[in-house]
């Protein structure tokens, strides 16, 4: 037991010497979560659009003075005519432009009805949809204005309610996600080359030697890195929950046995990686192309999966991360019980004891 | 020098292929993977009222492409189950009296719950449900207003017709958004990586001396490490460029000269990056670490999945260091829009003064070096 503790200490100040490295790994979950909870928003505020007013009426100005007093919208330029639109929109300033026709004002008071004209930039297909929706409820309530005193047709009133996050923050998405890719990172990645860094140098034969035996080393190998990985995702927990109020709801105990569950799915695969990669930059190599990037692109981390290929949809469901997301997403956002997921639980399961059995036999195929 | 480096590159045959295939690989999973594109959105209907207005309701919903049905019920805790499940997106409640109230006070009211753990989905779920609405709303005035007073009320209502059209990207298709940028992605993983690890693992491996020692000079070194990723880095971008038109059909409106005298210039900034690095830091693993770390932030602020100005005036500012965000605009604007050199001239000033200032930085820490 002396040796092991030993051994884990000399692990220990492995790690913590190489202060670089240190600074990156607890620096950049915090500069993440940060960046995503303050800078990376989809709520669209002051887009900037021009204005082609051909009426220049009373009830032009009015229109325009609504939507530009809503806080979406902000006055780029008043264009003189249509011409101008196909440059404004190419210098890239512009996301829409809203035309009004000539006799906007007197087709509404005599005809009942005139028409606006939107164009809007889509190049970013998103932001131009989500702008033509405000525009469209802006112009709704335009027109029941204009129409009060006269009876206005039928009004069906939306009762909307967001479920699970009420303000639609971007964070909420980000933190079991973020949790995810450390874990990933410093476990599987860090693993993997520490161990293989003993290979390259030669100092794992000096150490196969010892007394010890390879489980213990490999156990003593890791330990430190579980600590670290369960340190890191426990400080992105704390600055969701205090900073941006990303709340736990269900129990902390399960999110914790959850989190060690699959640690131990990525701890393994990265032992794995180490009996196969003979150099550190190999290893490197195949955590990154082989896990990092595939977590981050499949498992629903940043993209909607339901929105992918059927292909990709299926590669997705091999990856361990995709079923650890939805865990730590029902847990933590909707205050889910075991009862809920029980079936993710059973998969990161199967995930981790398959590794498991598959680094023992090659390790001891490379023993022999 | 530029022999040794180019035999260098072309003798690692491990490597040769990342370099070339891994771009395609990356476009062609990544602009499919890589997407915000929010259609069949799962919707569970709780129909308190079972009238013929309901059921005309939910028939809109069904005709468009944004929403399936997964289910139907009139108990509300099943509906609450299976948006906790993640099988129903949206909760559509029509209240017991929906059709009654319409035809008695021409005012009734709709309950949407909507699963927000993703807030941008959420948004275009509340925003397509409420389109729908509004067409279900215009449909029953035009049948009220003509059954209650065939010629009167009909006129007297003031309307306001709203047409639109979506210029440079009709369809709305999201990889005509994405590819584009993600080509600027490659382009700076591949040029930032390879000048990041070059000079660094020459000192890890300890070569960098006997290079010192030779009569090379600072900028012949920097130069012969510098051309052959620069060239590399072009290479790859350009079959970047023709995978964006012969695969995803997406034609280039602008001048293509533009484009790649833009791609040389950002190239050649990113590469000083890379060779900052690489002078700062000892061992490939930790070049790797801090040019990873530096990307991601980059990313992020760069514009490519959430517009730059969503974001809060500090962090617009902050964009403004960020080399990836111009090209990101530049190409896009120059892909999809046909904007000429003129209007993207100030981008051409700032990157060509980020090339500058990060290989001038580069050099002078390079020299303090040795």
């Amino acid at each position: 037991m002396k040796r092991f503790i030993a051994f884990v200490k000399k692990e220990v100040y492995h790690i913590t010497r190489d202060f670089r490295t240190m600074l990156i790994l607890f620096g950049m979950p915090v500069a993440q979560i940060l960046l995503f909870g303050f800078a990376i928003t989809n709520e669209i505020r002051d887009a900037n659009i021009a204005i082609l007013d051909n009426a220049k009426d009373h009830v032009s100005e009015k229109l325009t003075h609504k939507l530009l007093s809503t806080g979406y919208f902000k006055l780029d330029s008043y264009l003189q005519s249509t011409d101008e639109m196909e440059s404004t929109f190419k210098k890239g300033k512009i996301k829409m432009v809203i035309i009004f026709n000539k006799q906007f004002g007197e087709d509404l008071t005599k005809r009942h009805s005139a028409d606006l004209q939107i164009i809007a930039d889509a190049s970013d297909p998103n932001t131009a949809n989500t702008l033509i929706n405000y525009v469209q409820s802006i112009v709704r309530d335009f027109v029941v204005d204009l129409n009060r005193g006269f009876t206005a047709g039928v009004r069906i009133e939306p009762e909307i309610r967001f479920r699970y996050n009420q303000n639609l923050k971007g964070v909420f998405l980000f933190v079991p996600g973020l949790i995810t890719i450390i874990l990933m990172l410093v476990t599987a990645m860090m693993t993997s080359i520490s161990l293989t860094r003993e290979k390259e140098l030669g100092t794992m034969e000096v150490l196969l030697a010892s007394p010890m035996k390879p489980i213990q080393i490999i156990i003593a190998k890791v330990l430190p890195y579980i600590f670290l990985a369960f340190l890191i995702s426990m400080i992105v927990l704390l600055l969701g929950y205090f900073v941006f109020g990303v709340p736990i709801k269900g129990s902390l105990a399960l999110l914790l046995f959850e989190l060690l569950l699959f640690v131990l799915t990525t701890l393994s695969l990265g032992i794995l990686i180490s009996t196969v990669a003979k150099t550190q930059l190999v290893a490197l190599m195949m955590s990154v192309m082989g896990l990092l990037l595939p977590t981050i692109i499949l498992s629903g981390f940043i993209f909607p999966i339901e929105n992918m290929p059927m292909i990709l949809q299926w590669i997705s469901n091999i990856i361990p991360a995709k079923w650890f997301i939805i865990i730590v997403k029902d847990i933590m956002l909707k205050g889910s019980g075991i009862e809920m997921v029980w079936k993710e639980t059973l998969i990161i399961a199967g995930f981790a004891f398959g590794f498991i059995m598959l680094s023992i036999r090659k390790f001891n195929v490379r023993l022999g | 020098m530029l022999q040794k480096e180019f035999r260098q590159i072309f003798r690692n045959k491990g490597m040769l292929p990342i370099i070339f295939i891994m771009p395609i690989v990356q476009l062609l999973i990544l602009s499919n993977a890589a997407t915000f594109e929010i259609r069949n959105l799962k919707i569970f209907f709780v129909d308190f009222d079972k009238s013929s207005y309901s059921i005309q309701l939910k028939n809109k919903f069904f005709q468009t492409d944004y929403f399936l049905t997964t289910g139907e019920s009139e108990n509300r805790a099943i509906a609450e189950e299976f948006l906790a499940r993640n099988e129903a997106d949206i909760i559509c409640e029509i209240p017991s009296d929906f059709e009654e109230n319409i035809i008695k006070y021409g005012m009734s009211k709709i309950f949407f719950k909507i699963n927000a753990i993703d807030g941008m989905k959420a948004g275009l779920s509340m925003n397509y449900s409420l389109n729908i609405l509004e067409g279900f709303i215009r449909n029953l005035n035009e049948d009220l207003s003509f059954r209650l007073n065939p010629q009167m009320e009909a006129n007297r209502i003031k309307n306001i017709n709203i047409n639109f059209s979506n210029w440079y990207n009709e369809r709305l298709d999201y990889k005509t958004f994405m590819v584009p940028a993600l080509l600027v992605l490659l382009v700076t993983l591949i040029g930032g990586f390879l000048s990041a690890l070059n000079i660094v693992r020459e000192k890890e491996i300890g070569t960098i001396e006997q290079i010192n020692v030779t009569p090379i000079r600072k900028y012949q070194f920097i130069i012969g490490k510098l051309l052959p990723f620069w060239i590399l880095a072009l290479f790859v971008f350009t079959i970047g460029l023709l995978c964006t038109r012969y695969i995803f059909n997406i034609p280039l409106s602008g001048s293509l000269f533009v484009l790649y005298a833009f791609a040389a210039i950002f190239v050649l900034a990113i590469m000083g990056i890379g060779l900052f690095l690489s002078s700062v830091t000892d061992t490939q693993q930790q070049a790797m670490f801090v040019f990873w770390f530096i990307v991601v932030i980059f990313i992020l602020m760069s514009g490519l999945f959430t517009p730059i100005e969503n974001m809060p005036i500090w962090a617009q500012n902050l964009t403004k260091i960020n080399p990836l965000r111009y090209f990101m605009e530049v190409i896009r604007m120059v892909v999809l829009k046909g904007s000429g050199f003129s209007e993207v001239k100030n981008h051409f000033m700032i990157i060509t003064l980020f090339a500058i200032g990060t290989n001038a930085i580069a050099v002078w820490r390079y020299r303090k070096k040795s």
